[in-house]
């Protein structure tokens, strides 16, 4: 019998559901897979580069911070390898890797530990750490490398091993345009096809939407990403791009094109959502995606930019708090309105 | 809120429910301990006051015990057998309180005398509150309320439905299902006696859907002039709390702060109503109970209708723990209290024991994390606070701000949010320190 033993006493409740933080995050890892595999089919060595020092910059920043605070290492909950991965398949795959490991320090040190670490950072760390590269390095994050070239597994573009604190040097053969910057400045469509299966030029992860969707998916089977979030984003981005194309379709593109172009999957799919810097009620997830769809399509079309889905995100995580205080739902009891 | 043609609440959350084991096993006769420990106090209220002496020879169904004001209960003994003393015994929260130590006769028949009945027919209302508080009936879902104060309904008040909880909605326990299906006429009597002291129209019973065979079981036996019904409920917990009960059921919702009565509506739960149609007709008071005794740790689990005062330590000897038991509940782990020590004894609200071992224990051993704002809580708290906002105000211990601007004093302490977090933070846990400090803080 249970003599001479020792009970346990705790408060109830005495089961769990057995989420857990990490083994979330570890299936947002697990989710991102298939869109990075993909990345380094379509770039070849500099994709795989670019998002090894990305995602190696970000986890050895977090590392050393935890170090420097004698905290024990963080790095264990998986957060920081979403936030290195996402943050390097929004780059250019020719990226200097010198700029590519600055942004990556800068994504956790500014964006992340700055604030306190994981839960307390409003803004997505990884469009961080893009954001600041953007405004030190403009010419270099908006130049593209075309993807699926013969020998991109047999050698490196020439600006992605440029010394540290150097320009880098494009050759203009190699240069491409993404199909944003090809609608913006040149009016010219590309098949929404080609879009979906990623057959286009862009960042490392703005490729293939298909395999985004597909990770969003199991996220969403898992019940570990809110999908009012993305369907906000779409619905805003479909009706509002939309309406625009019905009034003008020679100068508007059409919603599908809108969709499927650019950052727009992986940043509705994995960035919005990202759970600390998106709103916790249900109706607020989808004021925030909505609020995100009209801003990328208006940075589109009004802006002075091809893409606008970096910026638009990093709004929404500056109101989501705001938005959760705006549509906070009754408390039981307190409406009066069911008795 | 109806779901997949099922009654529901907005909310809530689903706990594996681990009913299988025990479900289908009949309610068996507990063995009398060598010494029954009847706690004078085993109700909310007032403490009842002892009648007997120690040395004093009682016989089984004896009133022991006599309320002590209106919101107070009588006690009846559990077992013939004599008074050894009347001293103080640990209680689930660990206080000590006065206790009744009864050590039956071992060669006893154990024959329960017959009392005055409280005829259905023609007792009054006022009669019928009388001999419910007389049985010493008090919720046995858990909540330990004496019955009758609750039928003692305000001159101004009204109660049109009558509700029978028969949700069980708590993992492990199947005490109501057994009760469902064993005792249909005793609830059925228990409803007519309600009905006539609420003065409602109609009763309905309320049973998860994971109890099919109760559900049926009850509709098959429902007399044709018992203006009843048995409605089948989503399975979610916590469904069988009153509040989400009424809601799921009537679709109307208790004030904020306010009585379940002003919705018109009066919940009991469906042993309690059973215990009212088994008793009050033959004037006896409440002696057993049935409790689920289940959990990995136990080796022989079951339904069993066990003497009042049964202490733990007999109770697990006799069906059996595992070595490595680690911790015992009484109730199930939603919502049950640990027990801390093995001489606390069953009483009136204790509907079942849940024993754990040390691998059932990890799950709840997990290291903290800080919030994510994945919003898990906010989707799980059935009365739809913000356990987030207000586990980060606990931490800071800004108790006032967590009652004003985000209705703590609301939660009922359900557990949904702690059991949800993916961080593990001790939601609820908090929330019962804020409370009692802002009870405190107000009483001043």
């Amino acid at each position: 019998m249970a003599r001479g033993k020792t009970l346990e006493i705790r408060t109830s409740p005495h089961i769990l559901s057995g989420h857990r933080v990490d083994t979330i995050m570890f299936n947002v890892v697990l989710a991102l897979l298939p869109t990075t595999a993909f990345a380094i089919y379509a770039f070849g060595l500099a994709g795989a580069l670019t998002l090894t020092v990305a995602t190696g910059s970000c986890v050895a920043t977090e590392f050393g911070f935890c170090r420097l605070s004698k905290k024990k290492s963080t790095v264990g909950d998986w957060s920081v390898t979403i936030t290195g991965l996402l943050y390097g398949l929004t780059l250019p795959p020719g990226l200097p890797l010198w700029m590519t490991a600055i942004g990556g320090f800068i994504a956790v040190a500014l964006g992340k530990t700055l604030f306190g670490g994981l839960g307390q950072n409003p803004f997505n760390p990884a469009l961080v750490g893009r954001a600041v590269l953007q405004a030190a390095f403009p010419v270099a994050l908006t130049s593209w490398i075309p993807g699926f070239t013969a020998e991109r597994f047999a050698s490196l573009p020439p600006s992605t091993l440029t010394p540290p604190l150097t320009q880098p040097v494009y050759p203009d053969v190699w240069t491409m345009a993404t199909p944003l910057s090809q609608w913006k400045f040149d009016h010219a469509l590309t098949e929404t096809g080609d879009l979906a299966l990623g057959l286009i030029g862009g960042s490392t992860g703005e490729t293939s939407s298909l395999l985004i969707l597909l990770g969003g998916l199991y996220l969403i089977a898992r019940n570990m990403m809110n999908w009012r979030i993305p369907a906000g984003i779409f619905a805003a981005v479909a009706a509002f791009s939309g309406a625009l194309h019905l009034a003008d379709p020679e100068r508007y593109a059409s919603p599908l094109f809108m969709l499927f172009s650019g950052g727009l999957m992986l940043g509705a799919m994995f960035m919005a959502t990202d759970m600390v810097g998106s709103p916790m009620t249900g109706r607020g997830c989808f004021l925030y995606g909505a609020l995100i769809g009209v801003l990328v399509v208006v940075i589109r079309v009004w802006g002075g930019m091809p893409e606008g889905v970096m910026y638009a995100i990093l709004l929404g995580n500056a109101v989501s708090t705001h938005i959760d205080r705006l549509v906070r739902p009754s408390v039981y009891g307190t409406s009066g309105g069911a008795r | 809120m109806r779901l997949l043609g099922l009654r529901t609440f907005r909310h809530g959350i689903h706990p594996p429910e681990c009913k299988d084991e025990t479900a289908a096993m009949a309610v068996r006769q507990f063995p009398f301990a060598p010494q029954l420990i009847v706690p004078l106090s085993q109700h909310t209220g007032k403490p009842a006051i002892a009648e007997v002496r120690e040395g004093q020879e009682v016989a089984r169904g004896q009133r022991i015990a006599r309320p002590d004001g209106f919101v107070s209960v009588s006690m009846h003994a559990p077992a013939s057998g004599v008074v050894r003393k009347i001293a103080l015994s640990p209680g689930i929260a660990g206080r000590m309180t006065p206790s009744i130590f009864l050590e039956p006769f071992p060669g006893s028949t154990q024959e329960v005398a017959e009392g005055t009945p409280c005829p259905l027919d023609s007792a009054i209302p006022e009669e019928i509150v009388a001999a419910i508080q007389d049985a010493g009936i008090v919720g046995l879902g858990g909540a330990a309320f004496p019955t009758h104060v609750k039928l003692k309904i305000p001159e101004d008040k009204s109660v049109d439905t009558l509700i029978i909880n028969g949700a069980e909605c708590e993992p492990y326990l199947t005490t109501d299902h057994r009760v469902m299906l064993e005792q249909r006429d005793d609830i059925f009597t228990g409803i007519r006696y309600l009905l006539k002291v609420t003065g409602a129209e109609r009763a309905i019973i309320g049973v998860e859907a994971n109890k099919p065979d109760a559900v049926e079981h009850l509709r098959d036996g429902l007399p044709a002039d018992l203006p009843a019904c048995v409605e089948m409920l989503q399975v979610k917990y916590p469904q069988g709390a009153e509040k989400m009960l009424i809601t799921a059921l009537l679709r109307r919702e208790v004030p904020s702060g306010g009585l379940p009565l002003e919705t018109h509506a009066l919940c009991c739960n469906v042993a309690t109503t059973a215990e009212i149609g088994r008793l009050l007709p033959h004037g006896r008071g409440i002696q057993e109970r049935v409790i689920t005794i289940t959990g990995p740790a136990v080796r022989r689990p079951g339904n069993y209708r066990i003497p009042i005062g049964t202490p733990l330590r007999f109770l697990l000897e006799e069906v059996g723990v595992k070595p490595d038991l680690n911790r015992v509940f009484l109730g199930g782990p939603m919502m049950g209290a640990a027990a801390s020590s093995l001489e606390i004894p069953i009483t009136k609200g204790t509907s079942g024991v849940t024993a754990f071992t040390e691998n059932a224990a990890e799950r709840t051993h997990a290291e903290v994390h800080p919030c994510i704002r994945c919003a898990y809580c906010v989707d799980a708290c059935p009365i739809h606070l913000d356990p987030a906002q207000l586990g980060l105000l606990a931490l800071s211990e800004q108790y006032a701000a967590m009652a004003d601007a985000f209705n703590l004093m609301d939660c009922f302490e359900c557990g949904s949010c702690s059991f949800v977090c993916p961080s593990h933070i001790p939601l609820v846990q908090q929330f019962r320190l804020a409370k009692r400090a802002v009870r405190k803080a107000r009483s001043v």
